[in-house]
């Protein structure tokens, strides 16, 4: 939500949207310097929630370096050497978005990096896959780390951006599987839904990219017109977008939501 | 759903991409220039789409897949292009 006007903020609530969740991400260009996260990580546990707030919406994140910028290693030991003094934070809900970009040998040391400190802080995980042509290969790499660590329990660990080709391998294991909704270029609101019908709703659920690229903060709400289109009832809609993000995510202490939502 | 209900819903814009899809094609065919690989990935996706039945989406992304398992030794750029450049080669 760093990239966004407070327009986004005001639509989420009239949309009925109960709460924000923000991973740490990249922000288009990549950061000079250790300082710049430090700087980053501050907005996130800070000045967002703030701003949320203005709106009534309540904002928590995720913390990490992000694999897009995890090629160099020596920056991302420096930034995940910052990140326990911010854990504590009252809005911070774990460790992510974590995973592979290119699939690179360094953004693989740093994925075993990050799994290694969420282990030892006993903190929750969220797991970016790569996008098109690098997600397949990702998804299997990042499934074998997390495998190989052992520490994480699946259920504690929500693997984001499945498609048809992804999701069952991630179900399988165990994971909570995320589908990222798109306008463009990704996961649409009608194939997440395919994806539902089959492969169940018991451990999926739906976010909307609200990043500084072609994003739709209300993907979430349109994806529920959509499973309405397809048939299914308010109970299943709600379980959808609203009990199982609740239900992951209630794991971690912090998240709480007013009365009047919850 | 039923099949008709499913045909209401989405017959339309289906067609309409189906329509864009075929005209792309076509764009690409009339324009001059080197071989590509993204050119050769889409038609073998292209492919396995009508091959795959009940399995057509996994199907097309797989196809644009790459298929190793190994890490690369580097990464030199941030961006994906939507097709593996070894399936030009392989």
């Amino acid at each position: 939500m760093v990239s966004r006007t407070t327009d986004d903020y005001r639509a989420m609530v009239v949309a009925g949207c109960a709460a924000v969740c923000e991973p740490a991400f990249w922000a288009g260009f990549d950061r000079s310097s250790a300082a710049g996260f430090y700087d980053y990580f501050g907005q996130l546990t800070e000045h967002e929630p703030r701003r949320a707030a203005k709106f009534g919406l309540p904002h928590f994140c995720w913390l990490c370096i992000n694999p897009k910028e995890a090629e160099d290693v020596q920056l991302a030991q420096e930034v995940i050497a910052l990140i326990p003094q911010f854990l504590s934070r009252p809005n911070v809900l774990g460790i992510g978005e974590i995973g592979l970009n290119k699939n690179s040998r360094n953004e693989l040391k740093v994925l075993e990096l990050q799994v290694d400190l969420a282990a030892r802080q006993d903190q929750l995980v969220l797991v970016h896959t790569p996008h098109l042509e690098d997600k397949l290969k990702g998804t299997r790499l990042i499934l074998d780390v997390l495998r190989a660590d052992g520490r994480i329990p699946p259920g504690r660990c929500l693997i984001d951006h499945v498609e048809e080709h992804t999701v069952k391998l991630v179900l399988d294991r165990g994971f909570w599987g995320g589908m990222t909704l798109y306008p463009e270029s990704k996961c649409t609101a009608a194939r997440a839904v395919d994806m539902i019908e089959q492969y169940g709703g018991e451990r999926l659920w739906m976010n909307s990219a609200c990043d500084w690229g072609v994003s739709v903060p209300l993907a979430v709400p349109y994806a529920a017109q959509e499973l309405r289109r397809r048939g299914h009832d308010a109970g299943m809609i709600d379980r959808l977008i609203y009990g199982n993000p609740k239900r992951f995510l209630s794991q971690c202490a912090k998240f709480r939501l007013p009365e009047a939502a919850s | 759903m039923q099949r008709r209900q499913l045909l209401d819903l989405y017959y339309l814009e289906a067609r309409s991409k189906l329509l864009d899809l075929a005209a792309f094609l076509d764009r690409v065919e009339r324009a001059p220039g080197e071989a590509d690989f993204r050119w050769d990935a889409f038609h073998a996706a292209l492919a396995r789409m009508q091959a795959s039945p009940g399995g057509r989406a996994a199907g097309v992304l797989d196809a644009l897949s790459d298929p190793t398992t190994e890490p690369i030794p580097v990464a030199t750029t941030k961006a994906a292009c939507g097709a593996w450049p070894g399936n030009a080669v392989s």
